[in-house]
């Protein structure tokens, strides 16, 4: 499976760390360090995974063990670095963090990484959260680190102007419990808001609402097999209804997340709801800095609902598997999650954690004291349905999310001309 | 002959051979090598993750050929190469002559213009990512301030590829300008001295004779310009967060295609093969006819002169 192509690639890689006098690693051994070896330990991760003071704290603990951190700014970037490398069979790090989405393809290339599974780790997960990282043959292929529970955010000052009630429990009442009832409290909204959308991009919407469906793409949650876009109608009603709320009922601030637009329109208030995974909250607060008025109410149309989340995998190519898994281990035990959790806001996965005192106390100043904390919990047992993502799941996402921007951000389709090339574009994937 | 003599001419017909070897050497590792392997590559089913899934003929090639949004990338990465490529060209010959005249602080000018060179192409794309943001950008502020719509510059597919034209030739504009500028310098004075006892002006001075001398170096920077242009990546893949080329793909160029089917959606890398070994013909075969048109435009009308200047 090595092609002699990526070992060429990889020679050169190597070549290049020797040129630059980058290599990370003394003497690679292979068999376990002993406990007071100097080891450098590489740990990559992207976004924010809150473990910046976590590092210092177990470099303390083992003297012996350095630990250098990468951060890719996006988790494509990161995705792409990973598979690249993982086939190349060198140049990742002792760990590599991944996130949910990448796992069916991680588990095509479940021989190329650690097995982690052990006592110590028995039972820490929601089951959900590990099964979805254990292989057919029982294989443990990554440490769940947090989830991404999902409640819905809103602007308490913005509600107010359209008449609409502030308070959160009285918000998670009045959006219901259905996609419709939350599309027509956004019609009530919109006719006194004064120009404000109700949320801020379908394609958001459509990646709430495609993670509650058990099968989204696939016919078979063991092995993938397709639905053909032209005849998948679940996905073809979650499109049309989106797409009439967006267009139809201007519900939507047309903007496509993560963009520049998108940023700036929070200091601008230019929608008043979102959904928003527990890891969302740090990014509202660093983009609306300065805005009062948010908050987070503890409901989720539709049901729970969970987006995103991540492990940490330790690659076979690793020359210090057995101390990488350690650090890993400590990583995502429950306290050191909770840490993260209170640094970044990353929700943690561990289910000692979830009945934490230490996290169910946990409030949030930016939305008007929230008690973010047990809110997350509660959205993170709302959770039902554990999505199957096989290997082509990206790549449908991928023409889904581009059908829905045509319509909602750029504008220049319709919804049927945008499904027909959507239709066009799956049967050019296979 | 003897025994030396036999070495002393066997090592004079050798040794230049022997001197400039290290480099094929390299070529060959680095250049030729992969470029074959690609092609190897191209003829196989080959998944980025699980290798190579067996022979399959021209079955890649077919698949490329036979998708609208390869022709998309081969337009949009014209557009986009003519877009820069053309003004950044004329633009580069008219300020190294400005910056050949006698200037104060020439250094001063010279340098710079290669200082937006020398940033890093992923600050530029932020730069120019404010500029150019749809609703929050700068230029639709001022054109909305005017009294003018606000311009799509990430749904508008012709706008799109103005926008990163523009970060193009703000990139390699000054760079082009030191190339120029390096082969007007090394015009000897006497010519034009020579061209101005004639009684020629400024401007005849400059189409007749410098443009004319320039020849090998304007026939080198549209060569490879092209290259660059036809290889165009990172521009127009850090012009969003998703580096997709826009929900239609309305700046999806050849090489982001590539990069997409091999590493994102499909991760097929024979696909992706199959993709580079189209982008390498079309270079080619465009870089060949590119190279007989700077020819002959800078060729004739000044042959005579040509001649007669050059011994």
């Amino acid at each position: 499976m090595r092609s002699p192509l990526m070992r060429g690639a990889a020679a050169l890689a190597g070549l290049t760390l020797l040129v630059t006098g980058c290599s990370s690693n003394a003497a690679p051994s292979a068999s376990s360090p002993a406990s007071d070896e100097k080891i450098t330990l590489t740990v990559a991760t992207f976004n924010e995974f809150g473990y910046d003071d976590l590092f210092a704290e177990y470099t303390k603990l083992h003297p012996n063990i350095t630990i250098t951190p990468k951060k890719a700014a996006t988790s494509n970037e990161a995705r792409e670095n990973y598979f690249s490398k993982l086939a190349a069979g060198s140049g990742l790090s002792d760990i590599e963090a991944i996130e949910v989405d990448w796992l069916p393809d991680v588990m095509q290339t479940s021989d190329k990484l650690m097995d982690l599974t052990g006592d110590d780790v028995k039972g820490r997960w929601l089951d959900w959260k590990a099964g979805a990282a254990t292989t057919a043959d029982g294989k443990l292929v990554g440490f769940g680190t947090d989830i991404g529970p999902e409640g819905v955010c809103y602007r308490s000052d913005l509600f107010k102007k359209a008449g609409l009630p502030t308070d959160r429990a009285e918000v998670a009442k009045l959006l219901g419990t259905t996609w419709a009832d939350y599309f027509n409290v956004g019609k009530q909204f919109v006719a006194k808001s004064n120009g404000v959308a109700w949320f801020d991009s379908a394609d958001a919407i459509m990646q709430g609402q495609i993670n509650q469906l058990p099968n989204a793409f696939s016919s078979s949650d063991t092995e993938e097999v397709l639905i053909p876009m032209d005849q998948n109608q679940p996905v073809k009603d979650m499109y049309t209804s989106i797409l009439k709320a967006s267009v139809d009922d201007k519900l939507s601030a047309h903007l496509q997340q993560w963009q520049p637009d998108w940023t700036s329109a929070f200091q601008k208030g230019k929608f008043a709801t979102m959904l928003c995974p527990g890891w969302m909250l740090g990014v509202i607060e660093g983009n609306a800095k300065g805005v009062e008025g948010w908050d987070i109410a503890n409901t989720f149309p539709g049901g729970g609902g969970n987006w995103g989340g991540s492990y940490l995998t330790v690659p076979a190519q690793g020359a210090h598997q057995q101390a990488a898994r350690d650090l890993a281990a400590w990583l995502t035990a429950p306290d050191q999650q909770i840490k993260a959790f209170k640094a970044k806001g990353t929700f943690p996965s561990q289910v000692e954690a979830l009945n934490s005192p230490d996290l169910l106390g946990v409030t949030n100043k930016f939305f008007n004291n929230a008690p973010t904390g047990q809110i997350l919990a509660d959205r993170a047992k709302a959770v039902t349905v554990n999505p199957f993502k096989g290997p082509q799941y990206f790549a449908v996402r991928q023409v889904l999310s581009d059908a829905m921007n045509r319509v909602d951000v750029t504008k220049k389709q319709t919804a049927e001309v945008s499904w027909a090339q959507a239709v066009k574009e799956f049967g050019a994937l296979s | 002959m003897s025994w030396r003599q036999r070495f002393s001419r066997w090592d004079v017909k050798t040794a230049p051979y022997l001197y400039i070897a290290p480099f094929f050497l390299l070529f060959a590792l680095v250049g030729l090598f992969p470029l074959l392997y690609t092609g190897w590559v191209a003829l196989n089913k080959w998944s980025l993750i699980t290798g190579n899934q067996g022979f399959i003929g021209l079955a890649n090639f077919q698949y490329v050929l036979a998708q609208p949004r390869f022709w998309d990338a081969v337009t949009n990465t014209f557009s986009i190469f003519l877009l820069s490529s053309v003004p950044q060209i004329f633009l580069a010959l008219g300020i190294a002559a400005v910056l050949n005249a006698n200037l104060r602080a020439k250094t001063f000018w010279r340098m710079g213009v290669l200082v937006p060179y020398v940033v890093a192409p992923v600050a530029v794309s932020l730069v120019f990512g404010q500029l150019f943001a749809d609703e929050s950008g700068v230029f639709n502020a001022v054109l909305t301030s005017v009294g003018l719509d606000p311009i799509g510059w990430h749904s508008d597919r012709f706008w799109s590829h103005i926008a990163i034209a523009t970060m193009v030739n703000f990139r390699w504009t000054g760079y082009n300008t030191l190339i120029f500028l390096a082969a007007m310098q090394a015009i000897p004075r006497d010519v034009t001295e020579a061209a101005v006892v004639d009684g020629a002006n400024r401007w005849q001075t400059f189409f007749n004779v410098t443009v004319p001398m320039l020849r090998p170096t304007i026939i080198f920077v549209v060569i490879t310009s092209t290259i660059g242009g036809l290889q165009i990546f990172d521009e127009p893949r850090l012009f969003d967060n998703f580096s997709l080329g826009g929900p239609d793909r309305e700046w999806m160029t050849v090489t982001m295609y590539l990069y997409e089917l091999g590493w994102n959606s499909q991760r097929n890398l024979g696909r992706s093969a199959a993709v580079a070994w189209l982008l390498f013909v079309i270079i080619v075969v465009f870089a060949l006819i590119n190279y007989v048109i700077t020819r002959r435009i800078a060729d004739s009308d000044h042959r005579p002169n040509r001649k007669a200047l050059v011994k």
